[in-house]
């Protein structure tokens, strides 16, 4: 494997108009999966269409693979795959053809039959592009950017709108091309798909990436963790929150339905079952709660992800 | 689902030049024949006028056959149809569906874009000069004249009309791009000499007619293929003119998404 980044961004600044899409924005994606993940608006595209080479920064500087995107394009391109968020299909086009198509821009490309297989594509080869379901159409995109064999592959929002089935074919084939050594730089707002798919997680908001990590390190940071047992309703939590350590907080939120939050760990666990064989409580449905990326990033902005 | 390890293993590049500019040019043909509205504009009007206009007496076209009159505007209604109204068309919901877009970061670089869009253009318009020529031949057209001089009106029509066409794609949206390139392709078909003769209108308006692009091919190559004249510089150099604005503008104002 090798060791330097694919892709290092510095200071990157990019405004439209008045509008500051992305204020500074500093990102290594080492090989790997690394998921860009923020709301709508955050930059997140913006970000990538700078390393595809669409849009020039208006200060800072972009590296993809040791090359300048505006300037190396032609060196850049065949190296690169590119799934943009919509579009990028003549619309008169079959997905069969346009994907051959594609292929025929490429020196040494994938079996063009199998990857229409592999993505559940197979019915729709002879089926014009307008009248693919908008997953089928998100598929094709997927299948244009990896057919090329690219050493990096960018995703803009792979998964919007898809059903569970097709996501998992998505994610599936994310895993393939990281186990082939195929470097994958997607954007997403979807917690649950940064926390499948990636090395490495940059959390975006406001034209910044406010913090980095793999989701390990990034859900370990700071935040409390959760406990939660339902047990007889009117429990004395007075008394619990007693037996708990000092930082420690305890609530009823509905009748019989009890929560802990606090550092989580083996002694806090056997601390509330001994308090509940003293009271003669059977915690029922006893379950502790990882801490999310969700909410990690609602900690970090005040923001929730999806809205 | 699985998949042998290894598949996906990165080995890019870029397949030849030629060979992506060629497969380019292939599908940009295969989608235009395969538009139905395209092939109304660039084979079936064309045809039809020329059918229409040269059995049935219709519009006075003057001394001698009415085919040797149409036959040469309907070239340049052809030649527009397809480097203007077609491509503009085209071209413009390409780039509102982000194909443009999305070629852009494919290893075809943009010139070699554009000139595969070109080479489709004169791909259709050989199609279209050999079906209207068969029919102009079997309505009795007797042409003369010399045929280079045909073909470099026909080339620098193309380029005329393809910058304008282009700069209208690269600039107006979609569906502006589709009602103004019909409503022009209209009104030139009208006023551009191509089945009515141009001095039917004043002679003031005559003198600004003259001018378009399309009445600079439809006089030059009647010109020639009517009356056997010369090299018709005057008609060229107004298409030249038109070729260097026209694309100087596309080349500057065009925007890719």
């Amino acid at each position: 494997m090798r060791s330097e980044p694919v892709v290092q961004v510095q200071a990157l600044v990019k405004r439209y108009g008045t509008k500051t899409a992305v204020d500074g924005l500093d990102l290594v994606a080492k090989t790997g999966v690394t998921a860009v993940l923020g709301p709508n608006g955050a930059g997140k595209t913006t970000t990538v269409e700078t390393c595809e080479g669409y849009r020039k920064p208006d200060s800072g500087t972009v590296r993809v693979l040791g090359l300048d995107p505006v300037r190396q394009s032609a060196e850049l391109r065949p190296r690169i795959g590119v799934m943009l968020q919509s579009g990028g299909v003549y619309s008169g086009a079959r997905a069969g053809e346009m994907l051959r198509h594609v292929a025929k821009l490429h020196a040494h490309p994938l079996d063009v039959d199998a990857l229409i297989e592999r993505l559940g594509l197979g019915s729709c080869g002879r089926t014009g592009y307008r009248r693919l379901s908008g997953g089928q159409q998100q598929r094709l995109a997927l299948a244009m950017a990896v057919v090329g064999r690219p050493e990096l592959v960018f995703l803009d929002e792979p998964t919007a709108g898809l059903d569970p089935q097709a996501r998992r074919a998505t994610w599936d084939l994310v895993r393939d091309l990281r186990a082939d050594g195929v470097s994958v730089i997607l954007t997403t707002h979807h917690m649950e798909e940064a926390e499948e798919l990636a090395d490495d997680v940059a959390i975006i908001d406001g034209g910044r990436v406010i913090a980095q990590g793999s989701p390990e390190e990034l859900c370990k940071g700071g935040a409390e963790n959760t406990l939660r047992f339902t047990g007889r309703p009117g429990l004395d939590v007075g008394s619990l929150l007693k037996a708990l350590p000092a930082d420690c907080t305890a609530a009823e939120l509905t009748p019989g339905a009890y929560r802990v939050v606090g550092k989580v760990d083996p002694q806090l666990l056997a601390t509330v079952t001994s308090w509940c064989a003293q009271h003669g409580v059977m915690p029922d449905r006893i379950s502790v709660e990882r801490h999310t990326l969700e909410d990690v990033f609602l900690e970090m902005t005040g923001k929730e992800l999806r809205s | 689902m699985t998949t042998a390890t290894g598949t996906y293993a990165p080995k890019p590049g870029a397949a030849p030049l030629p060979r992506m500019i060629a497969a380019q040019a292939a599908l940009e043909t295969k989608m235009l024949l395969r538009n139905g509205e395209q092939l109304l504009l660039t084979v079936v009007i064309p045809t039809l006028l020329l059918v229409l206009f040269g059995s049935v007496d219709i519009v006075d076209t003057g001394k001698g056959r009415a085919v040797d009159f149409l036959a040469p505007g309907i070239l340049a209604l052809a030649v527009m149809s397809t480097a203007f109204t077609g491509q503009a068309i085209a071209t413009g919901f390409e780039r509102r569906y982000g194909v443009l877009k999305r070629l852009a970061s494919s290893p075809l670089p943009r010139w070699g874009l554009m000139t595969a869009k070109t080479a489709s253009v004169l791909v259709t318009e050989i199609l279209q000069v050999i079906l209207l020529t068969v029919i102009a031949f079997a309505l009795g057209w007797s042409p003369h004249g010399n045929p280079a001089a045909v073909l470099l009106l026909l080339i620098l029509g193309t380029a005329a009309f393809s910058g304008l066409g282009l700069l209208m794609a690269g600039t107006l949206k979609a569906e502006a791009t589709l009602a103004a390139a019909n409503l022009v392709f209209l009104l030139l078909l009208v006023g551009g000499g191509v089945i009515v003769p141009l001095d039917k209108f004043g002679p003031a308006a005559q003198h600004v007619l003259a001018l378009l692009p399309i009445s600079a091919l439809s006089g030059g190559l009647r010109d020639v293929l009517q009356h056997g004249a010369g090299t018709p510089w005057g008609d060229l150099g107004i298409l030249a003119v038109w070729a260097v604005v026209g694309l100087a503008a596309a080349g500057k104002f065009f925007r890719w998404e």
